[in-house]
This record gives structure tokens, C-alpha cells and sequence, in this order.
């Protein structure tokens, strides 16, 4: 397998606007401190941590939403790390996003059916509307949805829709951000199960922010553990939780309440 | 004998013949941690808020009643049954964001309730404000006091949301989906704290969530609903050994187990939710006989 992305010695920071002074530039927070590795072809990688940990910067800067202050960041043996927005755009078709929040990602007065044909015609695809009528049934949803708003969609069918417009393009590489955190676990499962089809199906690479490892075991190959902007354990999905090495890694995994009362989670105080 | 007894509760969008409960019943002890489960939308929180009386403008209670102790919450003149949830009840909120007043300060965020509602003197509800906080482990409460919600963390928020809770000392605590906007290992530590709290003070607890996990970690009993009707009702135990209703199975299948390699993700099957469908309906049509 050949990596789609190379990721070297990625820095990333941010100006802290709540200490600004009046006059001058604000101080920088580095969000992320340093990041190195790889993504093969094929490969869903679960990239987990805490809030705060620079889990979303490092998504955005994978999909070049955010510009990398140092480091590198190669697509498919292109160096996207500085390149400006008119030298991204024709490379952009290839990488493309699921966002966490349906309801502020899709615009409320389009139908789902111009939603997921905007970037077809954006990038000059023939028949824009076939296409996104195609992609809607490839999330399992039936064509007259396309005539459908956002806000006549269950929370489930809403995130079907952005994925529908993630795939519409065809794209090598999807980068999805916390995209079952806001779902109930009957669609949550709904939806995982699509997006681990599409993955086999469209021979995709997948990149899977969540800050819960319970769902990642069920869908990624491969997991990245990050902790306040550093990478603290890169492992196979199966290694990780049979033998997590790095501390966070069982502090994660020990704070997640499994469904079973058997099993002793925390000493109730009595 | 049961702290809340909720029977035969019927809520309709105000205007609508639409039933947004379906005749629900349920009783919660005085000193147990009920767990109210459902998907969004199958009214477990619109439970809690007809509990309190906090229901928006747009629903409306039709039918039942909701007793604390012994007494019809529904049949008291507003004044008298505000008076009586607040001194017997409390809300642990969802989101610490929106329940804290970001322009004023955490003290008297705390304090007002004691005042407004006990009728506690200002320097006592101070004092029993400075107390809650050291009691949610919160380091220096003095200074949490006087900060305002944004210089606090997520998680500190939420303590001072729980402290917030318990200062009255209520008898009964409404707890909202209060772990949801937070992650994992500030969700674990919280809720430690909740039941640290509802064990040290014997309050009861009505837990609305939609995370199966955390229920079988902290509740005694639980109910399942469904579209604003009760499926199940069933001792936490027994529930996550042999759970009767299908629409449970399912969702129990669905949620997922991290410590089990073999364990598939099931979304709950069509035909489940059809056979719920069907429930709901057949009640419907009950009512309006």
C-alpha cells in the first residue's frame, strides 16, 4: 500500500484572541506541537483524543481548511502544506469533508438535491443533479429525498445527506469530523454502517475524528491517540484495545461506560 | 413508598390533537436513580421538564398527574406548586453554556435561588454557596464565586451547575442529559460526582439520558420510551441481562461495546420500529375513543 497522505513534523498554531493587547498582534497558542505519519491508501484512520486536544485543527489542516504554520503536508506526492486557494482548487474534488453538525452544515433553504449537486457544479461535472441523485442512493436514501429540505430529515438522514455530498465528487480521500456525536446510537450504527460500506465499496481513504474509541473499533484500521496537540500512541486498531500502551489511551478507554452493570466502573460513594 | 408518582401522563402540542406523551406512568423511590432512555424526540425530557414545570409554552399537560410525596402537583394553584417544586426539586441542565447567565457572576448565580425561592437570608445563602462548591471539589471556591462562566472549563461549569442543584438540599433532582456535551473523561468524573452527591444527600434522581452505557452504570431502575409511551420499565439488572421488549433488544444491540471484538453495530431493524409505530398508534387510538 502507498500512503495518500505524508504528514512530517506538522506545527500549527493559532493567535489567542482572549489575550490580545489593545494594540500589537495577539500571542500564538501552538495547537499542534509536531506531528509525523502516514495514511496508506485504503485506510480508515480513527483519530481520537479529548476536546482540546487538536483533533478538528488536524483535520482541517489534512483538507488544507487551515494552513500549516510549519511541517509538511503531502496529498499523493503533492505538497499541499502553503499552497494558496486557486493552486488547491482543481486538487480539492480529491479530499473532501463530513462535518459534525448537520443542521449548520447543510443550508436550510436548498433541497438536499442542490445541496449535494453544489460541488458538481462547482467543479464542472455534466448533469450535476444525476450525480447527486446517484450519491443519495448510495447512502441508502430514496431519489425523492432530493426534493426534501433540510429540516423534513431525522438527525440520521441529515448526516446520510452530508455524506452524500462528501462521495458525490468521487473523491480518494474523506475526512469525517465527529460526525455520530450528535446522533442517537440507533442511527449513530445506521450511520457507521454506510460509511463502512461506501469505504469498501468506492475504495476510499477515511480519516475519523471522534472522541469516543467505542465506536472507532467498529470502523478504523488504525488509530492515532492525540493529547493536548501531540500524537501519544499511533497503533493497529486490535493492538490498541488489547494492549493500550500510552497512559490517555486507558484513560480513555476506561472512562467509556459500557452497557453492562456487571462490570465495576467506578466505586459508587455510599 | 414512591417520592414522584407520575400517572397516566398525557402532554399535547398546545393547539394539535398531537400527543407528545402517551399516558406515561412512572414512580420513582426516595431515595433511587430512575434512568429515562429513548431516542430523541420520545419525550424523556419532556418528563423531567412536566416534572418541574418548565414545559414550553407550546406543550400542554391534558391528562394524569405528577405527585411529590403524596400531593398532585397538577391540581395546586400555580403559585403554591411553584413554591413546592422549587423547595422539593431541582434540574441538573445540559448544556452549562446556556443555563449559566454568561454577564453575571457564579455567587449569586447560586445564591439568588436560596434567597428567592427558602427565603434564606443573603449572607446564609452566600455561605451555603461557598460550602456546595467545596463539596463538587471545586479548588478555591472563593474565587469560583466571584468568576463568571466563561473563565471557567466545561467541566467546572457543569460542577457548579450540580452544586447549583443540591444547595436547596431538594429531595428530588431532574438530571438533563447532563454529561452530553462533554467528553469522556470529563463525562466519567462528573458523573462520579452526581452520584456521589445523590448517595451522600439520599436524594432521588431522575436520570434522562440516551446512552444505555452510563444508565447501567448509575441507575437502579430504568424506563424505555418510545414516542412518548413507555416499552419497558425494568430493574437495571435484569434489563441488561434479558431485556423483554424488542424495541430494548434493539437498542441495546445498537449501542456499541469497545470491549468486545465480536460485537457488530446493529441500527435498530425496520421491523422493530414498526412494531412501535404500531404501539404508539393503537394508544392513540384508545385516547381518542
Amino acid at each position: 500500500m502507498s500512503a495518500l497522505y505524508q504528514i512530517e513534523d506538522l506545527r500549527l498554531s493559532l493567535p489567542d484572541m482572549t489575550r490580545k493587547p489593545m494594540f500589537g498582534a495577539a500571542p500564538r497558542i501552538e495547537i499542534l506541537k509536531g506531528m509525523s505519519f502516514t495514511i496508506p491508501k485504503g485506510q480508515v484512520l480513527g483519530i481520537v483524543g479529548g476536546s482540546g486536544s487538536g483533533k478538528s485543527t488536524l483535520g482541517r489542516a489534512l483538507v488544507r481548511l487551515l494552513e500549516p504554520t510549519s511541517g509538511s503536508v503531502r496529498f499523493d506526492g503533492t505538497d499541499l502544506t502553503h499552497l494558496s486557494e486557486p493552486e488547491l482548487r482543481p486538487l480539492r474534488h480529491r479530499f473532501q469533508m463530513i462535518f459534525q453538525d448537520p443542521m449548520s452544515s447543510l443550508n436550510p433553504r436548498m433541497s438536499v438535491a442542490r445541496i449535494i449537486a453544489a460541488p458538481l457544479s462547482l467543479h464542472g461535472r455534466p448533469n450535476p443533479r444525476e450525480g447527486a441523485l446517484e450519491a443519495l442512493e448510495r447512502v441508502g436514501l430514496p431519489r425523492s429525498f432530493g426534493a426534501r429540505f433540510p429540516h423534513e430529515l431525522s438527525g440520521g438522514q441529515r448526516q446520510r445527506v452530508g455524506i452524500a455530498r462528501a462521495i458525490a465528487l468521487r473523491p480518494d480521500f474523506i475526512l469525517a469530523d465527529e460526525i455520530v456525536s450528535g446522533l442517537d446510537v440507533s442511527s449513530q450504527a445506521q450511520v457507521l454502517t454506510i460509511l463502512r460500506d461506501l469505504v469498501r465499496e468506492m475504495n476510499l481513504t477515511l480519516a475519523f475524528i471522534s472522541h469516543d474509541l467505542s465506536v472507532i473499533r467498529r470502523l478504523c484500521d488504525r488509530v492515532l491517540v492525540l493529547h493536548q496537540g501531540e500524537i501519544v500512541e499511533d497503533a493497529e486498531c486490535e493492538a490498541l484495545f488489547a494492549a493500550p500502551k500510552a497512559a490517555y489511551t486507558r484513560e480513555l478507554l476506561e472512562a467509556i461506560p459500557e452497557p453492562d452493570p456487571k462490570k465495576p466502573w467506578f466505586q459508587r460513594a455510599s | 413508598m414512591s417520592f414522584l408518582k407520575i400517572r397516566d401522563l398525557s402532554v399535547i402540542l398546545r393547539g394539535t390533537n398531537h400527543r407528545l406523551l402517551r399516558g406515561v406512568s412512572l414512580d420513582v423511590g426516595a431515595t433511587e436513580v430512575m434512568g429515562l432512555v429513548g431516542e430523541s424526540g420520545a419525550g424523556k425530557s419532556m418528563i423531567g421538564k412536566a416534572v418541574l414545570g418548565i414545559l414550553p409554552r407550546s406543550a400542554k399537560i391534558v391528562s394524569g398527574s405528577i405527585e411529590l410525596e403524596g400531593v398532585d402537583l397538577l391540581t395546586l394553584p400555580p403559585r403554591q406548586r411553584r413554591h413546592m417544586i422549587g423547595q422539593k426539586a431541582a434540574l441538573i441542565p445540559q448544556d452549562p453554556l446556556t443555563a449559566l447567565n454568561p454577564a453575571r457572576r457564579i455567587g449569586p448565580q447560586i445564591s439568588d435561588r436560596l434567597v428567592d425561592i427558602l427565603g434564606w437570608v443573603r449572607a446564609r445563602a452566600r455561605a451555603r454557596a461557598e460550602e456546595i462548591l467545596h463539596d463538587v471539589h471545586i479548588p478555591q471556591p472563593e474565587r469560583v464565586l466571584r468568576s463568571y462562566p466563561h473563565e471557567l472549563s466545561g467541566g467546572m461549569r457543569q460542577r457548579v451547575l450540580i452544586a447549583s442543584a443540591f444547595a436547596a438540599e431538594p429531595r428530588l433532582i431532574v438530571a438533563d442529559e447532563p454529561t452530553t456535551a462533554l467528553d469522556v473523561t470529563v463525562q466519567k468524573q462528573i458523573l462520579k460526582l452526581i452520584f456521589e452527591m445523590q448517595a451522600r444527600h439520599g436524594t432521588a434522581l431522575l436520570f434522562v439520558t440516551h446512552d444505555l452505557g452510563v444508565v447501567s452504570k448509575i441507575c437502579q431502575r430504568l424506563t424505555v420510551l418510545y414516542g412518548g409511551l413507555v416499552m419497558e420499565e425494568a430493574e437495571v439488572g435484569a434489563f441488561f441481562d434479558t431485556p423483554t421488549h424488542p424495541y430494548s433488544r434493539a437498542l441495546l444491540a445498537a449501542t456499541p461495546r469497545h470491549t468486545d471484538p465480536t460485537a457488530d453495530l446493529t441500527p435498530v431493524p425496520e421491523a422493530v420500529i414498526a412494531e412501535a409505530r404500531r404501539a404508539v398508534a393503537e394508544a392513540d387510538q384508545r385516547w381518542h375513543a
